[in-house]
């Protein structure tokens, strides 16, 4: 999330994540969010999985076991393991985990990096991290 | 509806507050957007009542490709037009299309009367009626912001509404989609108006799985790279539309003062670059489209005494700076955000305030009106007078103003000045004086807008003047925008979008279509458009253009008035022959 000023809310980033994790057209399906706080003056910002090192609250909370650290931060979702509790949904304290109501699972990002491929402005960034684990 | 073999479409009646659903497998060929929209407007449309009754439909549609590929991002709206009296078309952009779209719904389509102001809010599972009676009287920005705080889906809504112009029947009052877009030309606002109907709001928030995500995904990223990495689309991320004016002004194709001029002298201070350079604060872009050839503009107001400023935002693109700029000699940018502004605020057409009041101001120099009843001295530059004059369309004020809010067309009836009221079957003119192909364009289009048949680029690119070639690539162009309007395309991307490419979109998404049968379907669809204008009554023959027209030199010269009727002639023999073809 580099530079959000640039941001224009075309929301490509949202629709390739969907489709390219998710094989659907939603953008609720998104892990990557982009808002607006609206009107002509708001700013858009994004909300996005920010792969937490070391500790991983959301992972913490997960009672089921469904939440593996992935090496470099964030997390693995092993969706057969999910009893779609929402407990990584409330311990996220930047909101990056969203719910999948249809499937009744949360919506983990992987880092696969397609949002900042697809995105036109360079607001998004990928980042190569050292394993942490 | 994507990957099914029907179009849904919802019905709304706002007199009985009953809704219903149908899916529509006779509309699948005509794929969505203007295809289906003509097809609901025939069948609802009710020629022997008043174009404002309560029963007359507004229809919305999107197209069949609508969001799920880059720069696919418009929503029609057909409709009975207050202003012209005959067809009323009128596309916009905005998270419209996505949201119907991940609501469900391909088409919706209102029609009844309430008995006091509302709103409708539309979901993937509700469609509610709300109260709106604190909401009437507010522009445009301010019933935003309110439905914004009391309707859930941030993110995935949209919400369109229209400012007191349309409340008060103005027949060229726009509906504005959030905030930034518009269904500007045509009095669609006056249509919501007259059904009581101030705004709607719409999530989309549908599940909806890719059927076949390697062929989709293949095309989605062949035509993000060509709209992202080559030159075809950058002029519109760039400065903008506003671009044109300096080429357009050199070339002497820029009305002015109520085209009395071809060139205007101030043009270098209302120009993209002069905007670029000391108002765009920021670009946004329609949602899925990664160009963003929205431009906002900031300027600074003073309030009060004593140093009290605010700063206003307003978005602003060529036709404005034409209608609001050069065509009434407003000569800084400044000036003409203001009255960008105050025109938002009504909820008017941008292009035809201007025009009308370019009539309006030399109509007053040439004494056919008073300043009694102009009641602000209307001057070419006169901005604070522009800006109450504005005011007094949108509210009706008197006598003069309600004439002069049906048009310039129906205020030079009254009042006289017809030589000079700039229209084209009575919707006025846009902000090209190009030469033939822009005047005969705008007065065969289908719904008499520029972008109808694109005439004004024709006249750019058409090497040398030949009658017949002419209309043949008016004819062509119509017929193939309404093939790209069933997808719906904005058109800026239409040099992305050729005939290959939207094959390869369509049968990535399950359509097994040919390029034939696109063909067919243009001009199945301009038939369709054709005899819901005789409906309507229209008679080609029954319209005269302003000379203006013929005494101010366009870029490619003087034109000839024999010429231009000619040329119109020859067109129509053409629409004869298509109308005579079977469907």
């Amino acid at each position: 999330m580099t530079g959000m000023n640039k941001c224009i809310g075309c929301f490509t980033c949202m629709f390739v994540c969907a489709g390219v994790n998710r094989h659907n057209h939603s953008l609720s399906k998104s892990a990557i969010r982009v808002r607006t706080s609206g009107g002509l003056q708001g700013k858009f910002v994004s909300i996005v999985c920010l792969a937490c090192k070391d500790e991983r609250a959301c992972a913490e909370a997960c009672p089921s076991g469904a939440l593996e650290k992935r090496p470099g931060g964030g997390v693995i979702f092993k969706f057969e393991k999910c009893i779609g509790c929402r407990k990584c949904e409330a311990a996220c304290i930047v909101g990056a985990v969203h719910f999948d109501e249809d499937e009744n699972k949360p919506i983990i990002c992987k880092h696969c990096g397609v949002c900042a491929r697809f995105c036109p402005h360079d607001c998004l960034e990928m980042e190569e991290r050292p394993d942490d684990l | 509806m994507i990957y099914e073999k029907y179009i849904r479409v919802l019905y709304i009646d706002l007199t009985t507050r009953k809704i219903r659903v149908e899916h529509r497998e006779d509309l699948y060929s005509y794929l969505g957007g203007v295809g289906v929209a003509s097809k609901l407007l025939e069948e609802n449309i009710k020629p022997g009542l008043d174009v404002l009754d309560p029963e007359q439909p507004i229809i919305f549609a999107i197209g069949a490709a609508s969001t799920i590929f880059p720069v696919i991002t418009k929503t029609v709206a057909m409709f009975w037009s207050p202003l012209t009296g005959e067809l009323g078309e009128s596309y916009a952009g905005g998270r419209m299309a996505m949201t119907l779209f991940l609501a469900g719904y391909d088409a919706v389509v209102i029609t009844g009367k309430s008995d006091k102001p509302i709103y409708i809010a539309i979901s993937r599972n509700n469609v509610e009626f709300k109260d709106a009676r604190a909401l009437w009287g507010m522009d445009s920005d301010e019933v935003g912001r309110v439905i914004r705080e009391r309707e859930p889906g941030g993110g995935k809504r949209s919400i369109i509404r229209i400012g007191p112009a349309g409340e008060n029947l103005v027949k060229y009052a726009s509906v504005c989609v959030d905030t930034y877009r518009h269904f500007g030309r045509l009095g669609l606002g006056a249509v919501m108006g007259s059904k009581k109907l101030k705004a709607i709001s719409i999530v989309g928030d549908r599940n909806v799985p890719i059927k076949n995500f390697k062929e989709y995904f293949k095309v989605y990223q062949e035509i993000y790279k060509r709209v992202t990495d080559t030159e075809i689309m950058s002029k519109y991320h760039d400065a903008g539309t506003p671009i044109n004016i300096e080429p357009l002004n050199a070339a002497g194709a820029l009305p002015t003062k109520n085209l009395r001029q071809n060139v205007f002298e101030h043009g270098d201070k209302i120009s993209g670059e002069a905007f670029a350079r000391q108002n765009l604060v920021r670009k946004m872009a329609c949602t899925g489209c990664p160009v963003g050839c929205i431009h906002i503009g900031q300027f600074r107001r003073e309030f009060d005494k004593g140093h009290e400023y605010e700063a206003v935002s307003v978005s602003y693109d060529y036709e404005l700076l034409f209608a609001l700029g050069s065509f009434i000699g407003v000569k800084s940018s400044d000036e003409v955000l203001e009255l960008i502004e105050i025109v938002e605020h009504m909820g008017l057409d941008a292009m035809s305030t201007g025009v009308v009041l370019g009539w309006a101001t030399e109509a007053l120099a040439k004494n056919l009106i008073t300043q009694e009843q102009t009641i602000v001295p209307l001057a070419f530059g006169n901005t604070k007078a522009y800006i109450e004059a504005i005011k007094h369309i949108a509210m009706k004020t008197n006598d003069f103003y309600a004439i002069l809010a049906e048009g310039a067309d129906k205020a030079s009836d009254v009042y006289g000045g017809k030589d000079f009221a700039m229209t084209f079957a009575k919707n006025e003119m846009a902000g090209y004086h190009t030469g033939y192909g822009q005047v005969v364009g705008q007065t065969v289009g289908a719904r008499h807008s520029h972008l109808c048949n694109g005439g004004y680029s024709i006249d750019q690119s058409m090497k040398e003047f030949d009658k017949e070639k002419l209309v043949n690539a008016l004819f062509n162009e119509e017929k193939e925008r309404c093939m790209l309007n069933s997808l719906i395309i904005c058109l800026f991307a239409r040099k992305v979008y050729d005939r290959k490419t939207i094959l390869a979109v369509l049968n990535s998404i399950g359509y097994d279509i040919t390029d034939e049968e696109l063909t067919a379907l243009g001009e199945r669809i301009y038939r369709t458009k054709l005899r819901i204008k005789q409906m309507m009554g229209f008679d080609p023959k029954s319209v005269k253009l302003p000379k203006r027209l013929f005494e101010t030199p366009s870029m490619s010269g003087k034109l000839d008035e024999q010429v231009t009727y000619e040329l119109i002639d020859m067109y129509y023999k053409k629409v004869e022959e298509l109308m005579a073809k079977a469907d």
